[in-house]
């Protein structure tokens, strides 16, 4: 059984499409898309504030275009798509307020300053007051360690010290919802434990909303206590961690689950 | 409002970090200005007066040019939007509290005040040193040059942007913009000034978005400009404004119909 919660959701979707490549008009694009294909086919999600779910399935399935949806850069094809209140795609300036973003493989920071510039551009970004941005900033470079690279230009930076810093960088103006795209990709594990760790205490502290994309087992196990696997844009399973692995491995489950064969049928 | 002003500091902040950069890519221009002006200057040893200029005019062109050079972007494929619609990275861009455009404006314009800081004055001092070069003293005319290169810069920006815009459509922004440069070399009057060009091809040159850019607040500069001054600032201003309007408009397109690449 799905997550049912009284209180309304902070992530609502229902029927979510999104079709690549087949949309009329004059910019069609022909030579480029081979017929088009649905990335996200009639997704329904329902999030509650302050739940931390593990977005999975193998590449390809429709989870960054979901992302992509639900901060507000795409328009969906069809369907309908809530996020703290706002319809993304209209209220995008508005959304960007309440939401944080990680691209593991993408940066938001500035790759020739010194990470420390990029954190004040936020703050004019995001209109953080000065006691606020202080306040948070000092938090976040004690818990991740920030110090002894805050100065230097982020181009110098190791992919973990990087990671940490764009990690920052998403969650300086207090976002409600965070979306972490494979915010562990490519990082060692001494690295990855640390940013688990501290994603589980964000989640635990301040209630944060996590919406969290990996391709990374041990994330999944240390932080979620929901699943939701995409695959084909459908969704495949949706539900407690502890349902889903039963009395088998992760690992093992989620494999099947990429593979497409049905599940043992844990779920009711 | 002040985030642009961050926007436009720190990227100028940028640029200036990069010096060494900027010493060569104006000992360049330098040289290049020396070939220019020697070229012009063959040329109107054999005809005295051409388009209304003497020989100090067209030196002082060459020069002029080449100080202009960086900061009007006149050899950039586009903006740095360009590559990132190619790589994806642009989804960082969208979905940011800012207004799309006025964003890159800001980033281009710190890049703009770096090169006018850095890479202006060094040829026309040297041209100045060496050549025949003939500039005003009026205050006023400095001032009337000064607005004239802002409005060149607007419509340098509108330009690029465009450029890097179809990138959203065909996926890659480098063949727009290699046609936007060869176009912009030739039209803005980098090879030849634009106000020597004869005939019909001549007029039409006058015409296009690119005489604003440099040869415009030139010819104010010098005095020459036909029309006087008002005329310039009337034709920076409506390829500005159009071309910004452009650029508005298809940044709305883009939002609708876009695929932002990559996973």
């Amino acid at each position: 059984m799905t997550t049912t919660s009284t209180t309304d959701p902070i992530i609502l979707a229902e029927g979510l499409t999104k079709a690549f490549g087949s949309s009329p008009g004059r910019f069609r694009r022909r030579r480029t898309t081979d017929g088009g294909f649905t990335a996200v086919d009639g997704i329904d999600l329902r999030i509650a504030p302050g739940e931390l779910v593990g977005y999975i399935g193998p590449n390809g399935a429709g989870k960054s275009t979901t992302i992509k949806m639900l901060t507000g850069i795409l328009t969906p094809t069809s369907g309908l798509l809530r996020v703290a209140g706002f319809e993304p795609q209209r209220d995008r300036v508005r959304l960007a307020r309440r939401i944080g973003v990680v691209f593991g493989q993408r940066t938001t920071l500035w790759w020739d300053l010194p990470l420390k510039d990029s954190f004040t551009l936020l703050q004019r970004l995001y209109r953080i007051p000065p006691d606020r941005f202080g306040e948070n900033l000092a938090y976040y470079t004690a818990a991740l360690d920030l110090g002894e690279f805050l100065d230097r230009p982020v181009r110098q930076l190791s992919l973990g010290q990087r990671m940490r810093g764009d990690i920052t960088a998403a969650l300086l103006h207090d976002p409600a919802v965070v979306y972490l795209d494979e915010p562990t990709i490519g990082l060692d594990v001494v690295s990855k434990h640390a940013v688990r760790e501290f994603l589980s205490d964000l989640n635990q502290r301040t209630g944060t909303t996590i919406l969290l994309t990996t391709h990374d087992i041990a994330d999944i196990e240390r932080l979620c206590s929901r699943v939701v696997a995409i695959d084909h844009g459908r969704v495949t399973y949706d539900g407690s961690i502890d349902d889903l692995r039963a009395d088998r491995d992760l690992e093992t489950v989620v494999r099947e689950l990429y593979l497409g064969r049905s599940l043992v049928d844990t779920t009711e | 409002m002040r985030v642009y002003l961050t926007a436009v500091r720190l990227s100028l902040r940028r640029y200036l970090a990069y010096r060494s950069s900027a010493a060569a890519g104006a000992f360049t221009n330098t040289v290049f200005g020396c070939i220019r002006a020697f070229v012009l200057m063959a040329l109107w040893k054999q005809k005295p007066e051409i388009g209304g200029w003497d020989l100090a005019d067209a030196v002082t062109y060459a020069f002029l040019t080449q100080g202009l050079l960086a900061p009007m972007g006149v050899f950039m494929t586009s903006t740095e939007l360009g590559p990132r619609i190619r790589t994806g990275d642009v989804a960082v861009d969208l979905y940011r509290p800012v207004d799309f455009q006025t964003w890159w404006l800001s980033l281009d314009l710190g890049r703009a005040l770096g090169g006018g800081l850095l890479r202006t004055v060094p040829p026309v001092l040297f041209g100045a040193l060496l050549f025949p070069v003939r500039l005003p003293s009026s205050p006023l005319r400095w001032t009337e040059f000064a607005v004239c290169c802002a409005l060149g810069y607007l419509i340098s920006f509108g330009l690029r942007y465009l450029a890097s815009l179809a990138a959203f459509w065909t996926m890659d922004e480098r063949g727009m913009s290699s046609i936007l440069v060869a176009l912009g070399m030739f039209c803005s009057g980098l090879i030849i000034p634009l106000s020597v060009v004869p005939g019909a091809l001549g007029t039409v040159l006058l015409h296009t978005p690119w005489a604003g850019i440099m040869q415009m607040p030139i010819n104010v500069l010098l005095g020459t400009q036909s029309g006087g001054v008002g005329y310039a600032l009337a034709f920076g201003t409506f390829w500005a404004v159009l071309l910004l309007a452009a650029g508005r408009m298809l940044t709305d397109v883009a939002r609708h119909k876009v695929v932002v690449q990559g996973g």
